[in-house]
């Protein structure tokens, strides 16, 4: 469905005046997905996850560059070919309720992302009922404004939104973030379901433990770059994985080890080697000056030296 | 999934708009200052000449050159644009802070003002004040002034309002920050930039509602070279086919407007920490 | 002692008490935990007992005496977003000075970059902005904190990293402190006792 090679994502910033300095925030990404699949991209905060999203969706800030090569259903995915497939094929599940139009009620936006998603005029109010009752959201829900709407609603409505159309590759940033555990539970398993009728889901979150419940594969962002891709069943234990970082991550859970790292992982533009050299109990000489490649490693892959 | 690299990006071309704002400006003072009595010269042997090479706006009915006349005009529009929109200004400042520190009555009263100062016709307000006021820069400037502030007044209002409850004001608080240290440094540098877009973005409409009160008869004498006036004047001239009379002073007004409110919006994304380093 | 005596709490005289009657005692040293479903007044409480809200029944007392309404308070609070709690327009070198100027151990301690003092508090990550905010709340005179959410937000590297550090800073300080999280597991790691108040009162 969708595969992204060796993606990099710079930005130029102002410092003072007119001097510039250039920061490269996603470097050496990857990732792909299978329709049917739920895949997981986990992280450290800043380590490139939103955006991965918001590149995917082409809204980055202006003074970002983005390189790498970019697939959707086999072809590449140009800027041109991206803004005709947004809200259509590709759909956004945002964060938080304040991505709705507070002013309009919740069924106008629905049927709203339903004709931009290239539903007819004549079938989108059944489309729109149809998503409602999938969401076992009352018909009277529809009448209502964005505020009206509770926790657990407004994820539903948010659900609905996106996938009333035709889309088939559904992103989720961060869903389960500011909810309570039982409704993340149901958003969790709203985005399973849409994967189970064939969908390609990518959550994007920093809760590993969320992620685990329903994702068929993981891949772990350190630093903007790829260092693993998981299956789920290997996060059973330590033994299974490949990456230390992904190790530290799975240690650092509170019911685990719940041991942090003692230094913050952030890159330099011009450090050269793995990017987490420095956090690193196995690091040696290689890593400090080789970027490791992304090795394939059963049925994951993993960008390590020593793997 | 690659971007243009020569396309300029939002620092340099939002300095370089800001500096082509300044210099336009600072052009038709000094142009106008350059101009000295020229535009008031009569010369019978030049009149009515469309557009050309040496009167590129062209001449009236009285062989004046009408390029002259526009940038005199232009200077007194922005004069009054300039002290219209500074009194608004600082009356929205002092209105806005007043009703989001001085408690409910307060409040109620300023929202009430703004309510009725927007929702009255602007031009039947304009005209009111400046004809009571016995008309010329007097009273454009007293009926602009008094009839801009809403907008700005409603902008200061909710933004000290938001600051009010936001958790950072009130762990300042609880970190033993005295009210006046905390006006100090967290309102100032909200509210600052705030009034200075306000004050620019104010500036296009009160140019433009000078220039339409004198148009009407009910602003500057009718000697006065005000862009205003010229296009009152024109309006009997422009049946006999010269559009220059208007095009070229209207355009002018109209692109002057036009510069401040880009000059704004840039001020704007410069004063701004999240726009300010793209 | 931190102690609420009584406390009740409701915004506006028509909503009924958002907790009522409500007893409890933080000493020095110690942690406790908090938690409950969202919506129940876990962060007012917190907000109360940080005097950022004034009770609307009952008191707030620190070492027997009612908690003053100026000057540097000696309970803190810490938000679950740390960006709503730093003023956008400042850069992050005058927010960490904002409460008093950290000591260097501090700073070493919780792993402050000076590269960062440049910066706008957007130019941060949440977990570096999180460390930011926590040591502007860890000033001399600070004898409790109260930690709403506060990692909620983290991955677990970092939420680990965090909660280290301000275990290790308690514990030599003797502060107290009370966790609200929704995260049982991690309540049971960090806390000696939990308090349940929210878990079984159902209200509306």
């Amino acid at each position: 469905m969708l595969d992204i090679q060796d993606l990099s994502i710079r930005f130029t910033r102002y410092t003072f005046g007119l001097k510039k300095k250039e920061t490269c925030v996603v470097q050496g990404l990857d990732l792909s997905i299978a329709p049917g699949q739920v895949m997981a991209v986990i992280g450290q905060s800043g380590a490139g996850k939103s955006l991965l999203a918001h590149a995917l969706l082409g809204i980055l800030p202006r003074n970002a560059q983005v390189e790498g090569r970019v697939f959707f259903k086999g072809k590449p995915l140009t800027p041109e070919r991206l803004s005709t497939l947004r809200g259509r094929e590709i759909a956004l599940i945002p964060q938080s309720i304040t991505a709705l139009n507070p002013l309009l009620r919740v069924g106008v936006q629905v049927a709203r992302a339903a004709r931009l998603s290239g539903i007819s005029k004549k079938d989108a109010p059944t489309t729109v009922n149809r998503a409602f009752s999938r969401y076992l959201l009352q018909k009277e829900v529809a009448t209502w404004f964005p505020f009206q709407l509770s926790g657990g609603m407004a994820r539903r409505v948010l659900t609905a939104t996106a996938t009333v159309g035709m889309a088939d590759l559904i992103l989720a940033d961060e869903p389960t973030s500011g909810l309570d555990p039982a409704t993340a539970k149901e958003a969790l398993g709203h985005l399973r379901e849409l994967a189970d009728t064939g969908k390609a889901v990518l959550l994007i979150t920093h809760d590993i433990e969320a992620a685990l419940k329903i994702a068929d594969m993981v891949t772990v962002f350190c630093a903007g770059t790829t260092v693993e891709v998981a299956s789920a069943d290997d996060f059973k234990g330590l033994g299974q994985l490949r990456h230390p970082y992904t190790r530290a991550l799975w240690n650092a859970l509170p019911a685990n080890s719940f041991i942090g790292t003692m230094k913050p992982i952030e890159r330099s533009p011009n450090t050269t080697g793995c990017p987490f050299q420095t956090c690193c109990n196995e690091q040696d000489a290689v890593c400090g000056h080789s970027t490791p490649e992304l090795k394939h490693s059963s049925a994951g892959r993993v960008r390590c030296h020593h793997a | 999934m690659t971007i243009n690299p020569l396309a300029l990006d939002r620092r340099t071309r939002t300095m370089m708009v800001i500096l082509g704002c300044l210099i336009l400006f600072s052009a038709i003072f000094l142009g106008a200052w350059l101009y000295g009595e020229q535009g008031q010269v009569t010369n019978l042997a030049l009149r009515k000449l469309p557009p050309g090479w040496d009167q590129p706006f062209g001449t009236d009915w009285l062989g004046r050159d009408m390029f002259a006349r526009t940038i005199k005009g232009l200077r007194i529009s922005l004069e009054i644009g300039l002290a219209a929109a500074t009194c608004s200004a600082v009356i929205a400042l002092l209105l806005g802070l007043a009703a989001a520190t001085m408690g409910r009555i307060v409040d109620v009263a300023v929202t009430w003002l703004c309510d009725v100062g927007m929702a009255t016709p602007h031009l039947v307000l304009l005209i009111l004040i400046s004809f009571a006021c016995g008309g010329g820069a007097k009273g454009v400037i007293i009926a602009v002034a008094a009839s801009h502030w809403p907008a700005l007044t409603r902008v200061i209002r909710a933004e000290v309002m938001q600051l009010r409850t936001s958790d950072y004001i009130k762990l300042s608080h609880r970190l033993g920050k005295s009210p006046a240290w905390i006006a100090r440094h967290h309102f100032l540098p909200h509210v600052v930039p705030q009034f200075l877009v306000g004050l620019l973005l104010l500036f296009p409409h009160a140019i433009l509602h000078a220039a339409g009160l004198t148009f009407l008869g009910f602003g500057m004498s009718p000697h006065t070279p005000e862009i205003g006036t010229l296009l009152a004047e024109s309006m009997r001239y422009l049946t006999t086919g010269m559009w220059w009379l208007a095009v070229a002073p209207g355009l002018a007004l109209v692109l002057s407007a036009m510069t401040f409110d880009v000059l704004g919006n840039n001020v704007r994304a410069l004063l701004d920490p999240k726009t300010l380093r793209e | 002692m931190l102690e609420a005596k009584t406390l009740a709490y409701r915004y506006g005289k028509q909503c009924s008490w958002l907790f009522d009657d409500l007893d409890l005692q933080i000493a020095p040293g110690e942690i406790v935990g908090m938690s409950g479903p969202s919506g129940r007044g876990k962060s007012t409480l917190a907000k109360v007992l940080a005097g950022y809200l004034p009770p609307g029944r009952g008191s707030v007392m620190i070492g027997g005496r009612p908690l003053q309404g100026s000057g540097h308070c000696p309970v803190q609070l810490l938000f679950q977003h740390p960006e709503l709690a730093v003023n956008p327009r400042w850069k992050v070198g005058k927010i960490l000075q904002e409460g008093e100027e950290p000591t260097a151990d501090l700073c070493k301690d919780l792993g402050l970059e000076p590269a960062w003092f440049d910066r706008y508090p957007h130019e941060l990550s949440g977990g570096e902005l999180q460390r930011i905010c926590l040591a502007r709340a860890l000033s001399s005179g600070t004898r409790y904190l109260l930690c709403d959410e506060m990692t909620s937000m983290l991955d677990a590297l970092t939420q680990a990293h965090i909660w280290q550090i301000i275990l290790d800073i308690a514990r030599s300080r003797r502060l107290g402190l009370l966790v609200i999280s929704h995260d049982t597991t991690l309540i049971t790691r960090l806390c000696s006792r939990n308090i349940s108040y929210f878990g079984d009162t159902v209200n509306h």
